[in-house]
């Protein structure tokens, strides 16, 4: 016991004396809500869509009045006349603006004809997500035109009364489960893996040997030491990522408690599955070099960035062992959702048993000897 | 393949006891096909200095890391403190303390830390590990050192925080890696003055590993020299040096190479051995190191030839190497340098 514990105290001492560890673990989590949340958390603004009016009618004049309104409003476009098709659809193509609208000749006409007037849209499709808003608008845009002046007395169209559950979420709040998943990720990647490595081939490990510690004080003392720090990273994580994402749920000690289990499991299964895969290495670039591979490989598949169910079969296969996705379904279910303990519970048992079998599993492999 | 030393004076060993503190028994170690230790035996008496001399990759640090347990044993049989290394290898790590080559001491914890853990890792009850601390810093001149972060420390300090850390459970045999390997001259002479004192006060068996020839013929009480594996020779350092015939060695360069010059060397009086070097240099052992230069001097004269330089002195341990190996040391551990040799354990 003494010697499982002088372990774990050496391993803590080297990291309260060294706070690299703790800030470099933090740091590219941190960054990531913050730049991603604000980056992909809002709506599109400010596009700017080219409009060639053909035609110059009262109804076109009601299109680009519909247009001013959206600028002045939700501006998600605002619009520049242009008197030349091909120079617009140039435009849209060089990147001068984003979308083109074009009013052809007769549509006004065509309007009080009621002889299938139509509109164009000229969107640049290679960024999706530009043309898709702006579709989206323009979209509603049209059907607002197309409504009828008198609303019939009974509504015929079939009516989706949307309940959402809770409040409007955003993106800042649902990366912030990932961003502590990652967070551990990293503690126990920097401050377990490889230290690990690097003090084996330091000749550290060495010294240890030569004492009369014992297998399982020796991987027990490495594991403890591994988990403690990858469990002061998350809750640091959840307390400053909660109070920048504006979640209150760190002041509901109920939740704090099913937080603290989660963590606890999630830095156990972390921990569990890096020892496995270091404990037969000696190589301190290894490492390394298995540490993108495997945040890339872990961490996007488990629904950190978007959802499961988005992804193609063999990803989701993934995602099905992959204890970044239990990680993250639990801190959703806490922190979005105020879900108690029977929401975290199956992610609770599937990362405390991912830990333990990893552990079983490493025991055995690691050498007692060099 | 078993490596049979050959004992200088056999017979003649004067700390031969009936319960030798380390026994070595036809000890092998393989890796794949590699065999780096060939089937050793040597034993190593309670409070003797034994050392381990030979260049790098002879097979020392394997034959001392098979000691310590820590690499498995491929065949033979080596008990220390009376514990077989492979059967009892919990009692062997409790008697013995090792310095390993490298300095791995941790760097962010103090000198104190670090010796704290290392008498928790031997489970030393609290009361007894602050006396050792003390003591230990004190025998290895720390104690004004001992809340100072390691590394602040210079290497010869870091050496000695090593020392202190392999006797913070008082152990009754010390291993000692290469210990002053990168270590500068004064570093080097503060270390050795302080394993002699350890000696004289814990009355502490030590087996080192050393390629220096210097800090074996101060150390030890008895040397073997290791070359690719095997024990080729084993005796006091006396014992080594008077196995070699010629009590003397001139080393002697001629202003001009010429082919005959080892003939001639050969036939003054009183030389046994001539051995040519790089760069038209001849070492001489002789066994009438003043009567051979004056010889020398004369013949170079008569023949017109100038020297271009000339030295005598008392045979070494450099001779000895040379002597039982055919090479000098000093050019195997340069070369080793060059062509490092593969890890153990590495395929």
């Amino acid at each position: 016991m003494n010697r499982f514990l002088a372990i774990v105290e050496r391993e803590m001492r080297k990291f309260f004396r060294s706070p690299v560890l703790m800030i470099m673990s933090m740091m590219l989590p941190i960054v990531q809500l913050v730049i991603l949340g604000h980056a992909y958390g809002g709506h599109i603004q400010g596009a700017r869509v080219a409009v060639v009016d053909h035609d110059g009618g009262p109804q076109a004049v009601k299109v680009r009045e519909a247009f001013d309104s959206v600028a002045a409003n939700i501006a998600t476009f605002t619009t520049f006349n242009y008197d030349n098709e091909t120079q617009a659809k140039e435009d849209v193509r060089t990147g001068k603006v984003d979308a083109a609208v074009i009013i052809p000749a007769q549509y006004s006409r065509r309007v009080y004809a009621k002889d299938a007037p139509r509109l164009g849209l000229v969107v640049d499709n290679s960024d999706q997500l530009m043309s898709g808003s702006i579709e989206s608008e323009m979209q509603l845009l049209v059907n607002a035109l197309n409504g009828p002046v008198i609303e019939d007395r009974v509504v015929k169209n079939i009516a989706l009364n949307i309940v959402e559950l809770y409040p409007y979420v955003e993106y800042m709040k649902y990366l912030l489960a990932g961003s502590i998943a990652l967070a551990m990720y990293i503690s126990v990647m920097i401050g377990g893996g490889m230290l690990y490595i690097d003090d084996k081939a330091r000749g550290v490990h060495e010294g240890y040997l030569v004492t009369p510690i014992s297998k399982l004080e020796l991987v027990m003392g490495l594991n403890v030491a591994g988990a403690i720090k990858a469990v002061l990273a998350g809750i640091s994580i959840s307390v400053i990522g909660s109070l920048m994402a504006g979640l209150g749920v760190i002041f509901r000690p109920g939740a704090d408690l099913n937080l603290f289990f989660l963590i606890l499991g999630t830095a156990l299964a972390f921990n569990g599955m890096m020892f496995l895969m270091m404990v037969r290495v000696d190589d301190p670039l290894v490492p390394r070099a298995m540490f993108g591979v495997l945040n890339t490989l872990l961490f996007f598949p488990s629904g950190a960035i978007s959802p499961v169910a988005a992804f193609p079969k063999w990803l989701r296969a993934i995602a099905i062992v992959d204890p970044f996705t239990y990680a993250i379904h639990g801190f959703k279910a806490i922190m979005l959702k105020d879900g108690g303990f029977v929401a975290i519970r199956g992610d609770l048992i599937f990362l405390f048993a991912f830990g333990i079998g990893t552990l079983l599993v490493a025991t055995p492999l690691f050498k007692r000897t060099l | 393949m078993t490596s049979h030393a050959r004992t200088v004076t056999p017979g003649a060993d004067p700390l031969h006891q009936p319960s030798p503190a380390i026994q070595v028994k036809n000890i092998v170690k393989k890796y794949g096909d590699f065999e780096a230790v060939k089937g050793v035996n040597f034993e190593v008496a309670d409070g003797e200095i034994f050392g381990l001399l030979g260049p790098n990759g002879a097979g020392k640090s394997t034959l001392i890391r098979m000691m310590t347990t820590l690499i498995p044993v491929t065949s033979g049989k080596a008990l220390v403190g009376g514990h077989d290394v492979t059967k009892g290898s919990n009692e062997v790590r409790r008697m013995i303390g090792v310095i390993p080559q490298a300095l791995t001491s941790d760097q962010d914890l103090t000198v104190e830390e670090n010796l704290i853990i290392y008498a928790k890792l031997y489970s030393v009850p609290k009361v007894e590990r602050e006396k050792n601390i003390n003591e230990v810093l004190e025998a290895v001149d720390l104690t004004k050192w001992r809340g100072a972060q390691t590394k602040t420390l210079s290497g010869g300090m870091r050496r000695r925080l090593e020392i202190a850390r392999g006797l913070v459970h008082n152990p009754r045999i010390f291993f000692l890696d290469e210990p002053t390997t990168g270590l500068d001259p004064v570093s080097r002479i503060a270390v050795w003055e302080m394993l002699n004192n350890l000696k004289k006060t814990r009355n502490l068996t030590m087996l080192l590993t050393t390629h220096y020839m210097e800090e074996a013929d101060r150390l030890c009480d008895r040397i073997a020299i290791v070359d690719h594996g095997k024990l080729v020779a084993l005796g006091t350092p006396v014992e080594l040096k008077q196995s070699v015939p010629g009590s003397n060695v001139v080393e002697v360069q001629f202003s001009r190479e010429d082919e005959d010059w080892k003939s001639r060397l050969q036939k003054l009086p009183g030389v046994t051995e001539v051995e040519s070097q790089s760069a038209g240099v001849y070492r001489v052992l002789t066994s009438n190191g003043s009567q051979t230069t004056t010889q020398l001097v004369e013949m170079a004269n008569g023949m017109g030839e100038q020297l271009r330089s000339l030295m005598v002195q008392n045979t070494t341990l450099d001779d000895v190497f040379v002597h039982y190996t055919g090479r000098q040391l000093r050019d195997e551990t340069v070369k080793a340098v060059f062509q490092m040799p593969p890890r153990p354990g590495a395929h």
